[in-house]
């Protein structure tokens, strides 16, 4: 197999030279190494270079009114998430003119000390109030045309962390909600949540 | 007393067995991994923390940026029957060797007019080529016939459902992404993936 001829050709002279005799063995630990190194690399790099993907499942649209029957859900288990612009996110829950109790519209940031804690509180109270596993909290994602898509991925994939069962993309915009997003545009917003006055 | 000798063991191991597993691997693992494509537009995905992978056949993305979209299906059967279908609708010409040629491209962003002469350019040069995306818009919804046509190829060369994936840069305006989406829920298409890339925690 692995053998090296390193036995010198110089016996041109009359006595008979006795050559030495090597380790005809090479020491294949550097190489075999170096193989199992490439081999993790490809490996890897085969299976994590497939993108991820987040399924999303909308209702069915029908332009027919008479299919697209409003549907009635008790406000104490709804909440509304406005996405505006400059990662600006505003929640309210119940009605947007009558919230119900600590659900009046407040900025959120986004991440895990902003709405998460938010949801994850809130999804616990619903299920109080409802004492129901099959009737847990609405929520309503409502992002304006300035939202970025960022943003729609990030508020989709607090769902799918906080779980919550039920939850729709809603694109009509009331002039109250509006006047929410658009009122304090001007204000930068920050990192850290703002409670609305 | 007789001094017992220690038989002098040989510390070293052959190598040459596992060294030839290891490189039979490794030639196996280089060529069934897939070169990664160079995209036509690229995109910054948002990031999440959903590990679903993406199917890797009967898929088309839509890759969206800069308010173009760009379209992409797997599978070349599946292409060039799409190609076929777009052909007869807007009655642009193909040869055979311009629906093999798109049956090997990646994805591309121009009107059906313009699609041939992309697939004329070299691969190395078609991603250089400004493309202006597939036109979307009520008048002339060519994006929404690349779809229909796409998954009427994939039902009748594959007999299976075409899953659609959005591709989407992370700063598009939401919008454009509603656009696309309207588009597929007009085709009674309500359930598809966004493309995501992983968010460390």
């Amino acid at each position: 197999m692995a053998e090296l001829n390193t036995g010198d050709g110089g016996g041109g002279k009359g006595g008979k030279v006795r050559s030495k005799k090597q380790n005809s063995k090479v020491d294949l630990t550097a190489m075999v190494d170096l193989a199992f190194l490439l081999i993790t690399f490809f490996m890897l790099t085969t299976t994590l270079s497939k993108p991820q993907s987040m399924s999303l499942g909308l209702p069915d649209k029908d332009d027919n009114p008479e299919l697209n029957k409003e549907q009635k859900v008790d406000e104490n288990r709804t909440m509304t998430i406005l996405l505006g612009e400059n990662n600006k996110l505003i929640r309210y829950v119940g009605f947007v003119t009558k919230p119900i109790e600590g659900g009046a519209p407040k900025d959120f940031a986004y991440g895990k000390d902003g709405i998460r804690k938010e949801l994850l509180d809130r999804k616990e109270k619903v299920f109080q109030y409802t004492g129901n596993k099959d009737k847990g909290m609405i929520v309503i994602i409502k992002p304006s045309k300035k939202s970025k898509y960022r943003n729609l991925v990030d508020i989709l994939d607090e769902m799918a962390i906080v779980g919550v069962p039920t939850y729709a993309i809603v694109n009509d915009f009331t002039p109250e909600e509006t006047k929410l997003l658009g009122g304090d545009a001007n204000t930068v917003p920050t990192a850290t949540t703002v409670p609305n006055p | 007393m007789a001094k017992i000798k220690m038989t002098k063991k040989s510390t070293s191991t052959d190598m040459t067995a596992m060294c030839d597993v290891a490189f039979l691997l490794l030639t196996f693992f280089i060529l069934t991994a897939t070169a990664k494509v160079p995209e036509a537009l690229p995109v910054d995905t948002p990031q999440s923390t959903v590990s679903t992978k993406l199917p890797d056949k009967d898929l088309a993305t839509l890759t969206i940026g800069k308010e173009k979209v760009f379209f992409d299906l797997k599978g070349k059967k599946v292409r060039i029957r799409t190609l076929e279908l777009m052909s007869e609708k807007y009655g642009v010409e193909f040869s055979d060797e311009d629906k093999d040629k798109f049956g090997k491209m990646e994805g591309f962003g121009v009107p059906i007019q313009s699609l041939k002469q992309i697939i004329d350019l070299n691969p190395a040069d078609r991603n250089k080529a400004v493309q202006p995306g597939i036109p979307k818009d009520s008048l002339d919804n060519q994006l929404a016939d690349w779809i229909r046509n796409a998954r009427v190829a994939t039902a009748e060369e594959r007999d299976a459902d075409l899953q659609i994936a959005i591709k989407g840069d992370a700063n598009e305006q939401y919008p454009t992404i509603r656009k696309v989406m309207d588009i597929l829920q007009d085709q009674k298409i309500n359930t598809f993936s966004l493309v995501t890339g992983l968010r460390k925690q």
